[in-house]
């Protein structure tokens, strides 16, 4: 596969079967494997209903993660309690691992809010501008260091993690990032999903060498993993967020992944890349790894995944009933939010927005 | 010979001639080769003229906008896609500080012939920063030209205007306008680029507008037609220069004027047109020019834009306030 080193970690490969690699390992129980599994199944079921609900007009628009259920999961569950998250905008599974209500970002596609999330602690609204936020996350990462609470002298360390994709890297904005992370040593952890795919652009158009070569660059480390082997996702996100936690700096993960979908429900993929790569992918699909060294192992079986697609079905019914439930904002309420501060003049016009809807009512 | 085609067919046929016309012209952007465009606006272009003259470029605003300053410094004449309006900003910096400077800064020695497109507006019902309309910025800049088309016609002709410019010209396309279909003569002479042009003629009062709001504003004259009152309207067209003198005119006749425009009201163009018509046509007009605008507030979640963008009620309740003054 063009872009994919020797170096790329894997522990669990596409046919299922457990490898061993010299730097990282699978620290988790075979419980937490089944939690991942679950959480895989749930995400891919979550996508599927949003995509179906955008094509019945109950969303403006919607970008599928399938395929990249792995590289989300995983990495999502290395993150604890005192981490920050800042997502780009198809970090679904991530999300849902932390726990974010998934009408939260419906909203934001249904255009009924701006992403006013529940909670936006933990987890960032998404951002649409593509390479706006590592730099928002390494600035945070600096202030969580110039509160004292990165080192190993802290008493619960924490860390930022920021999510962006193969063509972000090429932003401008995104270097920057680069260069300031390095330059103050912050605990920032760069995730990035290589899906192989900007829209209609291939990945050899952003970046001649793998992307996790050009880290070293930057002045630190960089690694490949395997993005549909949630075991090294696991791995290897631990490790970098328990750098960045010490006090020892960013680290920039390229998870080695593919969008099996479209890049978005307006999008049709047909018109710039073969259904035979697409099949090659499919072949490598994160939840069917994971099913079949699970099954093998004697971890789960038949019962067990019958149970889950039924889980999965009134998980899907559950989504579909939040759509009536999300209240769209009311300008009057956009009007108050715009400044911190009121402003006079802003005041007025709010006034007279208000006089004019009135009188529309009357009429 | 006259065709009716979409806006965005419009636009390929317009960007096509000027590939076929100059072989310097070049065309680059994020997803507009392969794919053909996110709005399908350069749809085959690349499989006409081939992958050195239709580019796929690196996911990257500035790096779009600098290089074609290079290019346009080596002879070519870029046309440069910004994938939405609010996209443009990464590129903001190389627009403002280079290309609108570079002419005057080198005593007139490095002409900027390059087109930044940018599909702008809302009204389709898309997620935040897809609905923009940024032409304020552009037009406070001196050194750029800035223009906007309304129809199938204009936009076939003014994207080859546009590209023939030897100044930098920011072209903003009313994407809820793409696959509204209108004439395109192929054969009569157009317009220069810098004229603003009279849509409907009025005696009441003037409406001046641009872009995806001439539309809404003909619909509006419709209405008011129906109730009697008589308004013209006025496509502005080119948005820097202005073209004072058709506007003056027009507004001489009925005296009265309402600017409408999707970008939110304060410091817009709505603001610099009721400036020169008070400065020139004081002693002449019967009520203050009006303006109906985006409020001023960052664009609003889809489900409410309705409430936020101009529309036909609020425009001829403008309408009504000038014409009861
Ligand atoms: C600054 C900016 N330019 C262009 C776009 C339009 N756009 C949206 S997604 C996208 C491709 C993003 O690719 P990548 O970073 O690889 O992320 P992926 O969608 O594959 O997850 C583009 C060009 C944008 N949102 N922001």
């Amino acid at each position: 596969m063009r872009g994919q080193s020797h170096d790329m970690v894997q522990l669990l490969t596409p046919d299922g079967q457990r490898v061993h690699n010299d730097d990282f390992d699978f620290s988790g129980t075979t419980d937490d494997l089944v939690g991942y599994l679950r959480d895989m199944i749930l995400a891919r079921r979550f996508d599927a209903e949003a995509t179906a609900l955008q094509r019945h007009g109950e969303l403006g628009l919607w970008p599928p993660l399938l395929g990249q259920e792995a590289a989300q999961v995983g990495s999502a569950h290395a993150v604890r309690d005192q981490d920050v998250v800042f997502p780009s905008y198809r970090e679904h599974a991530v999300a849902m691992v932390l726990g974010v209500p998934v009408s939260n970002f419906l909203g934001l596609f249904r255009g009924t809010d701006g992403g006013n999330w529940d909670n936006l602690d933990k987890f960032k609204n998404y951002q649409i501008v593509i390479g706006c936020q590592p730099l928002h996350a390494t600035g945070y990462a600096m202030g969580l260091q110039l509160d004292g609470v990165v080192g190993p002298d802290a008493e619960d360390p924490a860390a930022v993690i920021v999510y962006h994709g193969d063509g972000a890297a090429s932003q401008g904005d995104v270097n920057e990032a680069y260069v300031f992370a390095a330059s103050y040593n912050a605990p920032v952890v760069f995730f990035c999903q290589n899906n192989q795919w900007a829209i209609s652009e291939p990945i050899a158009l952003q970046s001649r060498i793998p992307l996790y070569e050009r880290a070293r660059g930057f002045g630190f480390p960089g690694v490949q993993v395997d993005g549909n082997d949630v075991l090294a996702v696991k791995a290897v996100t631990d490790w970098a967020m328990d750098r960045a936690r010490g006090g020892e700096g960013p680290t920039f993960i390229e998870a080695f992944t593919y969008r099996l979908g479209a890049h978005t429900t307006s999008d049709d993929p047909t018109k710039y890349r073969t259904s035979s790569e697409e099949e090659e992918w499919k072949g490598r699909d994160p939840i069917a790894r994971l099913t079949t060294y699970l099954k093998a192992e004697g971890v789960i079986d038949d019962d067990w995944l019958d149970q889950m697609d039924e889980d999965a079905r009134q998980f899907g019914e559950d989504v579909r009933a939040t759509i009536p439930t999300l209240e769209p904002v009311t300008m009057d309420g956009l009007f108050q939010t715009v400044y911190a501060e009121p402003s006079v003049a802003l005041e007025s016009q709010r006034r007279e927005y208000l006089d004019y809807a009135a009188a529309g009512e009357d009429a | 010979m006259t065709e009716t085609l979409t806006m965005a067919k419009a636009l390929n046929r317009g960007l096509r001639r000027a590939l076929q016309a100059d072989p310097k012209v070049l065309l680059a952007g994020e997803d507009i080769g392969k794919l053909g465009g996110v709005f399908r606006v350069t749809e085959n272009l690349q499989a006409e003229f081939g992958e050195n003259r239709v580019i796929d470029s690196p996911l990257a605003e500035s790096g779009i906008v600098g290089t074609a300053i290079g290019l346009c410094m080596r002879g070519y004449r870029p046309v440069v896609e910004m994938q939405f309006d609010g996209f443009v900003f990464p590129a903001f910096s190389q627009i403002v500080t280079q290309v609108a400077k570079l002419h005057m800064r080198t005593g007139g020695q490095t002409p900027m012939p390059m087109v930044i497109r940018i599909p702008y507006g809302g009204g389709i019902g898309a997620i935040e920063h897809h609905s923009e309309s940024p032409e304020a910025y552009f037009a406070h800049t001196p050194g750029l030209k800035v223009v906007t088309c309304a129809n199938s016609n204009d936009a076939y002709w003014m994207m080859q205007q546009a590209i023939q410019s030897d100044d930098p010209v920011v072209f903003l396309e009313p994407k809820r306008r793409y696959q509204t279909k209108s004439t395109v003569n192929f054969s009569a002479r157009p317009e220069p680029m810098h004229q603003a042009s009279i849509t409907r003629y009025g005696t009441d009062a003037t409406l001046l507008c641009y872009g995806p709001m001439v539309k809404t504003c003909l619909d509006a004259a419709t209405v008011a037609a129906e109730e009697g009152m008589s308004l013209e309207v006025v496509d502005l067209r080119t948005l820097s220069p202005v073209d004072w003198v058709t506007i003056m005119s027009s507004v001489r006749r009925t005296k009265r004027a309402v600017v409408v425009h999707e970008a939110p009201l304060t410091l817009g163009l709505g603001a610099e047109i009721a400036a020169r018509l008070h400065q020139d046509l004081f002693y002449v007009m019967e009520s203050p020019v009006l303006r109906v605008a985006g409020y001023d507030m960052p664009y609003p979640p889809s489900r409410v834009e309705e409430e936020y963008l101009p529309s036909v009620d609020r425009i001829l309740d403008a309408v009504d306030q000038s014409l009861n003054y």
